[in-house]
């Protein structure tokens, strides 16, 4: 069993920091927290894509020596080198989630100028009473 | 030029959303031009798009000019041709509509309002045009981002709305990309026509199956389909209105349309229909979806949260059509997407041509509102006319053949739904009517034979009618058309085996 999970470390670690992650969302009642894992969730996924693109004994990055026209080319045995395209997807990926933890934040700042605080259940404590008053006066 | 009609649908709305800041830093009235000049481009490209495709069928373009495996390539068949057509012309006429809106509901910010808004068109029309499925990704970030920007300058609870959406929405995306990672892990590919043509041999693979149920929930989640749709009503209700008339629409139905794309052109219609329970799973969800949507819709006094919990039955018809998997539930479903866009967007047209001349949207609101406003409640009367599926209006055309396609697959409780969908929907929508329309002029009144003519006409601006009218006319065109539709396009959108 203990070889099992070892084998395949990398995609035990994905599994367990996604978890983490959506147990953070779900379970988590201070709206930082939800978003710290949101954060762990979506580097899971970067984590499953870079460890895709890796291999093991020795393999490097793609850099081909030529002149670009095809000639001065080596012969290239596909097990030298690692699979940049997963990397490069990652690359969008992460400007992705920065730009969603950016536009999160910003609304984070929103809530807590009108509320005063960034706990779900007082927030929801104070809507509850606003709405009251709001049907008191009418 | 007529080559690179594909290249403008994406560039000119994603080069007008760089420049617009730009411009609204010295000159914020040229913003509104430039922006609609750009939303025009689009219009102008995929109707020649859409003609291209009937006369001489799909077509493809390849970014920078490298070949589909490796480059990124712009597919358009016909369903894609139509969905483009589609965005533009509400892209088009939501931002004409904003005009008045934004001037009182995100006063000073119309250069914000402006850039994100044509984001927010690009990443729609991406998602439709590209064939590939790292790139739609991304587009539906950058629609889902802008979306998230737009809806945080709403009423008072919007920004815990937003906040709620940002969580649930970047899941979705981010079991959209598992999906896509779990695909390329097992076949090395990202272009969808490639992967169409890799797939069919790796059918039973564990790992394609798993792939399979990450697009399908994280397309549920985005799409909103019961019980996924608790982030919805919030968002869509507490967003400004201008916003969510342009976001409701397009949103849901860009991402059924990327469900369609997963399941009939990715995978073929032997998998989905023999290998996977997906469509028992789907159609039951569907029925839930609408009788949940149905009940919590008449239960609301807020028209405009009304109108999200219809959009949750509406997305649950789009998915009972894909589910029940034969060509009039297909027809149906794609009808559908194209119907209910129109219906729900005149619907928020006129929320909020209502709400921008100070009046409330509790339904006692809409007491004489006749008098006051009568051209938009005459288009609301339009709306209300084909939700409940009255045959001059298109809703009824596209709810024919989905009944039709429950029949021919024999689920007699999902024609019940619908049927019975269509009476709750007249219900909620004729009691709004009979306020407005036969409602006694106040409690106290007896006797004042001339109280009539107190009531003084209060009309929205010519910038928030026009959209209303278009759109109420093309409800009513729209119905007699599906025909033609159906014949130059969406029977080319449906797979061959059905």
């Amino acid at each position: 069993m203990l070889e099992y999970v070892l084998a395949k470390y990398n995609y035990w670690i994905y599994v367990v920091l996604m978890m983490i992650g959506l147990y953070a969302m779900m379970g988590k009642r201070n709206l930082v927290k939800k978003l710290i894992g949101m954060n762990i969730f979506q580097t899971s996924i970067i984590l499953l894509f870079v460890s895709m693109g890796v291999k093991k004994g020795g393999a490097t990055v793609p850099i081909l020596m030529g002149d670009g026209h095809g000639h001065g080319e080596q012969i290239i045995q596909v097990a030298d080198y690692l699979n940049p395209l997963p990397h490069v997807l990652m690359l969008t990926a992460i400007v992705v989630s920065i730009a969603t933890t950016g536009v999160a934040l910003a609304t984070l700042i929103l809530i807590y100028k009108r509320y005063h605080t960034l706990e779900e259940d007082e927030i929801m404590a104070i809507r509850k009473e606003a709405a009251a008053y709001k049907t008191l006066g009418t | 030029m007529s080559d690179q009609l594909p290249a403008l649908i994406i560039i000119a709305p994603l080069l007008g959303a760089f420049l617009t800041p730009v411009i609204g830093w010295r000159y914020r009235q040229f913003c509104r031009p430039w922006a609609l000049m750009m939303l025009a481009v689009p219009v102008y490209a995929s109707i020649g798009s859409l003609i291209r495709v009937i006369s001489s069928g799909p077509f493809g373009y390849n970014l920078a000019g490298w070949e589909p495996p490796w480059g990124i390539e712009y597919r358009i068949d016909h369903l894609s041709a139509l969905m483009l057509v589609l965005i533009a012309v509400i892209g088009l006429l939501a931002t004409i509509n904003a005009k008045a809106g934004i001037s009182t509901e995100m006063r000073g910010k119309e250069p914000h309002f402006y850039t994100l808004i044509l984001l927010q068109i690009t990443g729609l029309m991406g998602i439709v045009i590209t064939g590939d499925l790292f790139n739609i990704f991304v587009f539906l970030e950058i629609s889902s981002l802008s979306g998230y920007g737009l809806i945080a300058h709403g009423e008072d609870g919007a920004p815990l709305a937003t906040f709620n959406y940002i969580i649930i929405g970047t899941i979705g995306a981010s079991f959209y990309l598992l999906g896509v990672g779990y695909l390329y892990m097992a076949t090395g590919s990202l272009n969808i026509a490639d992967l169409a043509t890799i797939l069919p041999d790796l059918y039973h693979s564990q790992m394609i199956l798993v792939g399979f149920a990450f697009f399908t929930t994280g397309i549920a989640i985005k799409m909103g389909l019961f019980p996924l749709h608790f982030w919805m009503p919030d968002a869509y209700t507490t967003a400004p209105n201008s916003v969510s008339t342009l976001i409701a629409p397009l949103m849901t139905k860009v991402v059924a349309y990327l469900l369609i794309r997963i399941m009939f052109t990715l995978f073929q219609p032997e998998f989905t229909i023999s290998i996977v329970p997906i469509a028992t799973i789907l159609g039951w969800l569907a029925v839930v979806a609408i009788i949940v949507g149905g009940i919590k819709a008449l239960a609301q006094t807020d028209i405009k949260k009304m109108v999200t919990y219809i959009m949750v039955a509406e997305v649950g018809y789009i998915v009972m059509g894909i589910s029940v998997m034969n060509r009039a539930g297909l027809t149906g479903a794609i009808l559908h997407i194209i119907n209910d866009a129109c219906m729900i967007f005149c619907l928020f047209l006129v929320i909020g041509a209502i709400s921008y001349k100070g009046h409330g949207r509790e339904i006692y609101h809409f007491q004489n509102l006749n008098k006051k406003m009568p051209y938009t409640m005459a288009a609301f009367v339009i709306v209300a006319l084909s939700m409940c599926g009255i045959p001059p209006a298109c809703g009824f055309f596209s709810k024919w053949y989905l009944i039709m396609g429950t029949i021919a697959a024999k689920q007699w409780v999902f024609a019940i739904t619908l049927l019975g969908s269509s009476l709750v929907n007249a219900v909620l929508f004729f009691r709004i009517i009979e306020k407005a329309y036969l409602a006694p002029l106040g409690g106290e009144t007896h006797g004042h034979d001339h109280e009539e003519e107190i009531i003084a006409r209060d009309e929205a601006p010519a910038s928030m009618l026009i959209p209303i009218f278009i759109t109420a006319a093309a409800i009513l065109i729209l119905g007699p058309l599906s025909g033609k539709i159906i014949a130059a396009v969406i029977q080319h959108a449906v797979p061959a085996i059905f």
